[in-house]
């Protein structure tokens, strides 16, 4: 039998899984019909000790649309941790139950400390704190290959919250394995990119401004990201960095024409309404590739084929 | 000036910074094991001007990846009938389990009872490591 596979951060894949995960992606939007039943008889556990709808209805549409079902609580004081059980009980009593789990936690590190105790249940980080969202970056990953065909020599422009943002950390880590990607890291001093992500990044170029006007027009890829409250200790710095970067025509006036805007949505004032009808924002259909990646993964961590 | 006579076999941590070793003491558990042990501070010392050293009559092997990350200056003699049969040169170990502790407050381990935390060398520097789970780096 083959060790049970994990994913809680992008680097778990090789690249080469990466592209398989990638053409069943292709191949599941080219045919969803037949994927239908893939899952059947199979359950899904989504445990979320923390609140999200959207990452959530991802998971739970993908399991759906494959056949299989979905069993989990979105409020941790509805599980027994509220009862004071620790995260090994709960992991290990899930995997009497389910056939793989979907786990986010406030705390960073849970899911790969949840998965050290499920030796036989896959185990899928849907977010751990401010640290890791692989998922995010698969979807993220998915959406630049469909609109730019390839992953080597882009320049990408990350822009918001570096600090605190999960997403942008696993996106730049898994796009730094790519040949010739450069990052131009744009926020505020007190969000800046955290050192070890920066550590990580070995021979790959990057620079870091607090600018977006100045250095729009060289991005292949615009990442906006949302500056987040709950991470947060202060509302006053919060409030005061919140509204930091807006997004609007005018400045997307010299970025390049075949240039992507990207963002993990939930949006609040990072990007202006009258972007949305720009066609370089891809961000909502970036949501839609989300769920057929995450319905890939599903299959390959269940080693599932049609 | 002390005297403390040759132990017959055991280990003979030599060279520590002055002031280190009860720290090093506390760290490798040595007030918790039976066998003889001497902590000898303010050495003088014609190379340091001051050292700590310390006597460990014992037969049981220690895991002495701990002194690496606390002084990897120090010298370990091996000492067998009276003699030293080995001299161990310390570097900083590449990874150490159970016994750094991560300080991010936000890492799970600060909120679960996790044993056995790895971490990864991350900058020879500044002598910090990585914590497995939350990636941030923290020193000892």
């Amino acid at each position: 039998m083959n060790k049970t596979r994990h994913l809680i951060e992008p680097r778990d894949f090789t690249i080469e899984e990466l592209d398989e995960l990638f053409r069943l992606a292709d191949n599941i939007i080219a045919s969803p019909k037949e994927y239908l039943d893939v899952c059947k008889g199979k359950l899904l556990a989504s445990l979320f000790f923390e609140p999200s709808t959207r990452t959530r209805f991802s998971f739970e549409s993908a399991m759906l649309r494959l056949g299989g079902q979905v069993i989990g609580f979105d409020d941790p004081n509805a599980s027994s941790t509220s009862k004071g059980e620790t995260l090994a009980d709960t992991i290990r009593t899930v995997g009497c139950y389910a056939d793989i789990a979907v786990i986010r936690h406030p705390r960073e590190g849970t899911a790969k400390l949840a998965s050290k105790y499920s030796p036989h249940m896959p185990v899928i980080n849907a977010g751990d704190g401010g640290h890791q969202h692989p998922t995010q970056t698969l979807t993220d990953l998915l959406t630049i290959r469909h609109y730019k065909k390839r992953f080597d020599n882009h320049v990408i422009a990350v822009c918001g919250d570096l600090k605190f943002g999960r997403t942008i950390h696993s996106l730049v880590k898994a796009m730094s394995r790519y040949e010739n990607v450069k990052f131009i890291f744009i926020s505020p001093d007190e969000l800046k990119m955290p050192s070890y992500i920066l550590d990580e990044l070995h021979d790959t170029a990057y620079t870091q401004t607090d600018n977006l006007e100045m250095v729009i027009d060289q991005a292949d890829i615009l990442y906006m990201s949302r500056v987040q409250r709950e991470r947060f200790v202060s509302e006053e710095e919060y409030e005061r960095l919140k509204d930091y970067y807006v997004l609007d025509n005018v400045k997307l006036q010299n970025a390049k024409e075949d240039m992507i805007i990207m963002h993990p949505l939930p949006r609040v004032n990072e990007i202006s309404a009258e972007v949305d009808d720009d066609p370089r924002a891809v961000y909502f259909e970036q949501a839609r590739f989300g769920m057929y990646v995450r319905m890939a993964l599903i299959m390959k961590l269940l080693e599932l084929e049609v | 000036m002390i005297n403390v006579s040759k132990i017959k076999k055991g280990i003979v941590l030599d060279h520590i910074s002055q002031g280190q070793g009860y720290k090093i003491f506390s760290q490798l558990k040595l007030d918790e094991i039976k066998d003889v042990v001497v902590l000898l501070r303010n050495i003088p010392s014609n190379k340091m001007g001051k050292k700590d050293l310390i006597k460990i009559e014992t037969d049981i092997p220690l895991d002495l990846t701990v002194l690496g990350l606390i002084d990897p200056d120090i010298t370990i003699n091996i000492i067998e009938n009276g003699e030293r049969v080995d001299k161990i040169k310390l570097k900083l170990p590449q990874r150490v389990t159970g016994i750094l502790k991560c300080k991010n407050p936000r890492c799970i381990t600060q909120y679960e009872k996790v044993k056995d935390i790895d971490f990864i060398l991350a900058d020879p520097k500044k002598r910090t490591y990585r914590c497995e789970y939350c990636d941030s780096h923290t020193a000892l």
